[in-house]
């Protein structure tokens, strides 16, 4: 079948476990003879690990005119769908994870740079779109865009189904669906509740509800996602399936005779440090255990806008020589960061899926990861706790590090299991998605 | 007879490399060897150069009535020996001219007094041997880092068999007392006590080339006429100030250097003024009063106390951190392993994860080498971290 498929995130460019799972699963639908056309918002980053779609630049597309501008269009539905959306048209650089706070300051940044430098993808080819060099004043104008041009890119790239991915590429998704007639499929990785807590943003859950409505189908990728979508969104349950995220088929590294740079015990967290992920329980549970083991390092890899309040509270607790902060790593650094740890959690307050926990136990390190994770369905040899629970954490921390036996029984289990959370099953689950809405 | 008493700061960081997590255990090199010598040969060019050079040429032309005194960290002292000599050799001549006192710190220009008084102590030795050696001069006066200075400093100081310390004259110590005499410390019977007069010296360092200030421009003359002012309302006016004022922190086209230029020969125009050095004011004056400072003071920000090195948790933790690994360092005995965590002891890496923004902040981040005071501090945690590691071994 043709996919037509708009993200945001593709390896290399990836800020989190979003690209990781768009890739895995690019990877195996096109191995059960699918052809994807994906869709982004800025190609420049991408190098040579999309080889198996068709990785289409939004930047490169024009905006396609008739009567009603697709612009129009969008901004139409948009009025329609929420009143807590100001619409602004200017093009703007945009990730998922960004609040707007983080979104001021990205333009800053970018403001301050040589125009030259600016990515294509940020400027403007299209006459519709009025552009003056400047950025704009709110997240929602990016999102406006990418769905003006993602009618333009439905007209040209040929598909029998459009499958999109999470809030900002929903607008996207409708409107290719006008375009094209085609089914639209909306992957649901996360939801507005997962990211905000109670505290939601009216736009994106509009936006949300707007797309879940519009969809012929919706994947999500757990029944705790699932079951969300339909109380919360008033969605028919006929339509949402769960299909988990898994691994790459042999993804298996192991350690690989990787030596350590300190021979102190390793527990890691990596990922957005932002309230979703929990990475204050992480803190406080490490301060239980530093003060019944000294023979430990705790490493919090990743950035997001609890970072600074996470370092002063490393601080305040006088633990800055044993607890470590990297920023945000790629790549190699972090398969290294995985080879280097010992034990690794994950204690997010609400994870629709968590890949992260599969990526660690690639690397034959133990997990420890919340009931509220969509990992935990699926997943045997890991240790679960309430993420609440830092006395409970710290117990399991503690109990991983000291026992070698439970360690050793984690591992060798948990490679097992890896083995049979495979891709290849869930691109087999969606491809009877697809046929039976196609 | 009234004294017009410089003093000149000169320090350099050894400012770290950027030093991830994934490099403890694995490199033990810590310090930005490029950077700290792109630094020292810029403000060498800019500011040490030219100004030794001017200070040279003024010495010379007042013959010994042109008197001047320093205060160069051993740091700055290692940086120029490593990456401009030209700079010390200048240096050596200003000692050979018989008109330049050379003033003791702490080798590391560092905080040692509030955390560890052995290690203070170990410290000042090594600093007041460096200058005996490099300029043939033991010195009697003491400043310590960033003129922090309490009841306390002055009685290790007295102990230590200095003769005169230099402090900051900040106003809720002085309260209704001037600057402009010498003091004597209130736990001290012979320590003489020298206080900065922080607003004609900043009239130099700060102010001299803002245009919105009212005085703006600043000239030799007009200064001059200020000091002379003081006249029977003072005996020492102290100018206290860092020495890269001169080039860098006031550019050459400010006309900075023309006003030192021609700052001696209209102070002197008035027979009652003379130049003199800390220990040459010391003894020719008696104490008027005891002075009684309980609390720490500095000549650092608008609050001229500790805060900028001292004012939260980051800095905390990371100041705990270092002295903490004290006794475990001395007792190797290893000279490599205790010159690092010296070097670790700087004040400045402690400055950069000062998160005061407001108003210092500016200046704050002009010295910071960090984009922020976080990163300030996961680097020298990190670094830390892979120390402590080479110190188990």
């Amino acid at each position: 079948m043709k996919v037509l498929m708009y993200g945001w995130e593709f390896p290399p460019h990836i800020s989190g476990g979003l690209g990781v799972a768009c890739y895995g699963l690019t990877k195996a639908l096109s191995s059960h003879n699918h052809h994807i056309s994906f869709v982004l918002p800025r190609l420049k980053q991408v190098e040579s690990n999309g080889s198996h779609v068709n990785l289409i630049d939004v930047g490169q597309f024009p905006v396609y005119t008739s009567n009603l501008s697709p612009r129009e269009f969008v901004v139409r539905q948009i009025e329609k769908i929420s009143k807590s959306i100001d619409v602004h048209t200017i093009a703007s650089p945009l990730s998922p994870y960004l609040t707007e706070e983080q979104y001021q300051e990205e333009l800053r940044r970018l403001a301050s740079q040589d125009a030259a430098q600016i990515p294509a993808a940020f400027r403007s080819t299209s006459h519709d779109i009025s552009l003056s060099g400047e950025y704009g004043p709110n997240l929602m104008s990016e999102v406006v865009r990418y769905a003006s041009v993602a009618g333009s890119i439905a007209m040209r790239v040929e598909h029998d189904v459009i499958h999109v991915h999470d809030w900002l590429t929903m607008l996207a998704g409708v409107e290719a669906k006008r375009i094209s007639g085609k089914p639209l499929v909306i992957h649901a990785h996360a939801l507005e509740f997962d990211r905000s807590g109670e505290h939601v943003n009216q736009a994106v859950y509009d936006i949300e509800r707007y797309g879940f409505h519009q969809a012929d189908a919706i994947i999500a990728v757990s029944h705790m996602t699932r079951n969300m979508i339909i109380n919360r969104y008033g969605v028919s349950p006929d339509k949402v399936h769960v299909v988990h995220n898994a691994v790459a088929k042999d993804s298996y590294a192991g350690k690989n005779g990787h030596q350590k740079g300190t021979k102190e015990k390793v527990v890691l967290f990596l990922g957005r440090i932002t309230f979703q992920k929990g990475p204050d329980y992480f803190v406080e549970a490490a301060a239980k255990v530093i003060a019944r083991n000294e023979n430990v390092r705790f490493v919090m890899a990743g950035s997001g806008d609890m970072a600074p309040k996470m370092i002063e509270r490393i601080a305040e607790l006088r633990l800055g020589r044993k607890f470590h902060f990297t920023g945000f790593l790629k790549g190699a650094e972090v398969e290294e960061m995985y080879k280097d740890s010992d034990l690794y959690v994950m204690p997010s307050v609400s994870e629709p899926f968590g890949i992260s926990p599969l990526e660690a136990m690639r690397y034959d390190v133990p997990v420890i990861i919340s009931k509220t994770s969509g990992v935990s369905e699926i997943l045997d040899s890991a240790l679960k706790v309430d993420f609440w629970d830092t006395d409970e954490l710290a117990d399991k921390i503690l109990a991983v590090l000291e026992h070698e036996p439970l360690r050793q029984e984690l591992v060798d289990r948990g490679s097992m299991e890896l083995k049979k959370i495979q891709w290849e099953n869930a691109a087999d689950h969606i491809g009877h998605i697809y046929e039976r809405i196609a | 007879m009234v004294n017009l008493c410089f003093y000149f700061q000169v320090h350099q960081p050894n400012r770290l490399k950027k030093y991830s997590y994934f490099q403890i255990g694995r490199d033990h090199f810590y310090e930005d060897d490029d950077k700290n010598g792109a630094i020292m040969n810029k403000v060498a060019q800019k500011c040490y150069l030219p100004t030794n050079r001017l200070m040279l040429r003024l010495i010379d032309r007042f013959q010994g009535a042109f008197r001047i005194s320093y205060s160069i960290s051993g740091v700055c002292i290692d940086q120029m020996r490593k990456f401009n000599r030209e700079t010390l050799d200048t240096f050596k001549a200003l000692a050979d001219t018989g008109c330049v006192e050379f003033i003791d710190e702490t080798y590391n220009h560092s905080l040692s007094f509030l955390f560890s008084q052995d290690e203070f102590r170990r410290q000042v030795e090594l600093h007041s041997e460096l200058i005996q050696q490099e300029f043939g001069q033991k010195p009697t006066t003491f400043r310590n880092t960033e003129l922090i200075y309490n009841n306390d400093v002055a009685l290790a100081v007295e102990k230590m068999g200095y003769k005169t310390i230099l402090a900051e004259g900040a106003d809720h110590v002085l309260d209704w007392r001037s600057p402009n005499f010498l003091y004597q410390p209130q736990t001290c019977n012979k320590l003489k006590l020298l206080l900065k007069n922080y607003k004609l010296s900043d009239d130099i360092a700060f102010r001299f080339s803002n245009k919105a200030w009212d005085s703006y421009p600043l000239t030799a003359e007009k200064f001059a006429h200020w000091v002379h002012a003081i006249n029977g309302s003072g005996e020492t006016i102290n100018l206290f100030m860092d020495y890269e004022t001169f080039g860098e922190h006031q550019w050459e086209d400010s006309g900075i250097f023309n006003f030192m230029e021609h700052l001696p020969e209209w102070i002197l125009k008035n027979p009652d003024f003379r130049f003199a050095t800390p220990a040459e004011v010391s003894a020719s004056l008696s104490p008027v009063a005891k002075l009684n400072v309980p609390n720490y003071i500095s000549w650092a920000d608008v609050e001229r106390d500790l805060s900028a090195w001292r004012g939260n948790h980051l800095q905390d933790d990371a100041l705990d951190a270092v002295y903490a690994l004290e006794e475990r360092v001395i007792a190797t005995g290893n000279e490599d392993l205790i010159r690092t965590w010296r070097s670790l002891q700087t004040s400045d890496h402690f400055y950069y994860m000062c998160t005061k923004w407001f108003a210092d902040g500016d200046v704050h981040k002009y010295f910071n080498p960090y984009n922020s005071p976080y990163d300030a501090y996961i680097n020298y945690q990190n670094v830390l971290a892979d120390f402590e590691t080479t110190l188990n071994r």
